[in-house]
């Protein structure tokens, strides 16, 4: 699945959900569903800034593409960075830096988001392009 | 307790009372807002908000500097301002000082007293149960001045160990600072104890009373104390403006905190001449519609009675005690005997920013966080608590809100 049609299945899939609840159920699904982060990547180093509760991204790179794991103490942050991840995970730096994480708009998210939550999430988006870019240049020099 | 019952109790029309608060009569995610986080900030009545209107609509101008009619009568305002909220705590109005709120005055009595009384080797005590505005000042002062900061410890309920305090003071004791309700945990702290004892060995106490002044009545001649701080937005006043009071015999000795306009009485090149407190403390042009919507607020709580509101959120803080207790797993930080309408807790493992999430997506307004106390956080071993602090406007119908909130949220996050 190309991230584009990873994003677009994220917006079918919430655009089944009236109620607030069954959209929180949803999020909260998906971060039981995030496959566990290895406990060593759990360190200081890979904490997000600007997230309430502690949210800890980690990017490995193999075979010329980028896989994230991550994890949160909160429920909700855990499954917001699952939807970010699995749009993203398994796709070359130069396609991930290039993404354009429309899908976060498109299912309504931000209305129902608090503030800080919002600023969290914009702050995972960040990080995952800034492991993109990194491994992008990286590549683009050994080449 | 049902909820019938407890309204035939409350001495208050709270219905009547809400009326004069438009903000409760909005909708927050399309319910009808719930408003429990006084603690961080009450909501504001029109007294408050059409003084300040009127402030600004008819006699705005600056203060202590014109001849002009407008400015006569913001100076009156603003002097008559500084009487009220002095009369609120039985000070004179030459021991009130203006401060843009309770931090600010905390920094202002840190930064004066700590120039003036505090060498290397002397001591200052505060509490595990303080807030960060009454930890980070002092311990500025402490660097500064190579003094060293003491801690009271509290007990599981979130009580001060008084025998510890006790043990504490010294001869190098030079200031107490503690505060006087609890921001996380509504306990409300023996101050008269702390007070008496410190005197004994002639130590000044500072009482941070921004959690106590809207819910109890707080007399400083009384207590017999020498500084205090609180907070107008706190007080159904508007944000901006706080005060700091000191007994006029400590503040005479007190150096200026910021130099500027209104803190002087003569300035030449060679040599400036302060003004007597509170002006010394009061540079640059102050919060003037701030201190006119403070005495507003401290106004409008007076007309309704300091005993009814206590009475009042005394019932409701019954209520909600008992109605928390019922919910499965819940888990209150801080349970002691004597407490204000302020409820921290923590449910199962779930983390209060998720719980303080799906309140506010049913109206629900909690604080969630550390509530700036981390080292109590740190001490009950707990990223924070989601917290529930009520007023007199809220009402038993809205406890049970709170309680089917938290138990929907709590089936959303099933742990």
């Amino acid at each position: 699945m190309t991230i584009k049609e990873s994003q677009d299945k994220i917006i079918d899939d919430f655009a089944l959900f009236e109620e607030w609840s069954d959209k929180y159920e949803h999020i909260i699904q998906m971060g039981e569903d995030l496959p566990a982060m290895d406990p060593k990547y759990k360190v200081d180093e890979n904490l997000i800034r600007g997230c309430q509760s502690k949210v800890w991204l980690h990017a490995e790179f193999k075979d010329g593409l980028l896989h994230f794991t991550a994890d949160s103490d909160a429920q909700i942050t855990k499954g917001l960075v699952a939807l970010v991840v699995s749009a993203v995970s398994g796709h070359t730096p130069a396609d991930i830096a290039d993404t354009d994480f429309y899908f976060i708009n498109a299912i309504g998210l931000t209305g129902h988001l608090s503030q800080t939550r919002a600023g969290g999430l914009a702050s995972m988006v960040k990080q995952i392009k800034m492991y993109a870019l990194g491994y992008k240049v990286q590549q683009a020099q050994k080449n | 307790m049902k909820v019938a019952e407890t309204m035939v109790q409350i001495p208050l029309d709270i219905e009547k009372i809400r009326l004069d608060f438009p903000i409760l009569h909005t909708t927050v995610n399309g319910k009808p807002l719930v408003y429990f986080d006084n603690g961080a900030t009450t909501q504001k009545p029109l007294a408050v908000t059409r003084a300040i209107e009127t402030y600004y609509n008819t006699y705005n101008s600056n203060v202590h500097r014109g001849v002009h009619t407008l400015s006569q009568k913001a100076t009156m305002a603003y002097e008559e301002a500084r009487t009220t909220v002095a009369g609120f705590i039985n000070a004179q109005p030459e021991e009130l000082i203006f401060t843009k709120g309770t931090t600010d005055a905390i920094n202002l009595l840190a930064y004066t007293f700590g120039k003036k009384f505090i060498k290397e080797g002397d001591e200052i005590i505060i509490s595990a149960m303080e807030h960060h505005s009454n930890i980070v000042p002092w311990q500025l002062c402490c660097e500064e001045r190579k003094a060293v900061l003491k801690v009271v410890p509290i007990n599981e309920n979130g009580e001060l160990l008084m025998d510890e305090f006790e043990r504490m003071l010294s001869d190098k004791t030079k200031l107490v600072a503690i505060t006087y309700v609890s921001n996380t945990m509504g306990t409300i702290n023996p101050v008269r104890d702390i007070i008496r004892l410190a005197h004994a060995r002639k130590v000044p106490v500072m009482l941070d009373a921004a959690q106590a002044v809207q819910h109890i009545a707080v007399d400083v001649k009384e207590l017999d104390v020498d500084f205090m701080a609180f907070s107008g937005h706190k007080l159904y006043g508007p944000t901006g403006i706080g005060a700091l009071y000191g007994k006029l015999s400590w503040l005479e000795q007190l150096p200026p905190y910021q130099g500027g306009g209104d803190m002087i009485k003569t300035v030449s090149f060679d040599k400036t001449v302060y003004a007597d407190p509170p002006l010394r403390f009061e540079a640059g042009t102050p919060n003037i519609a701030g201190a006119i919507g403070m005495a507003a607020g401290v106004k409008y709580i007076i007309g309704i009675g300091l005993d009814k509101i206590a009475t009042t959120e005394r019932i409701l803080t019954e209520y909600a005690l008992e109605r928390l207790s019922s919910i499965d797993g819940l888990r209150l930080i801080g349970m002691a005997e004597h407490r204000g309408p302020t409820f921290s807790f923590v449910i199962g493992n779930s983390h209060p920013t998720d719980v303080g999430e799906l309140l506010d997506q049913q109206g629900i307004a909690v604080r969630t966080g550390h509530h700036c106390t981390q080292p109590l956080m740190d001490r009950y071993c707990i990223p924070g608590t989601a917290r529930a602090s009520l007023s007199f406007y809220n009402t038993p119908e809205e406890i049970e809100r709170l309680v089917d909130g938290i138990n929907k949220a709590m089936k959303l996050l099933k742990r």
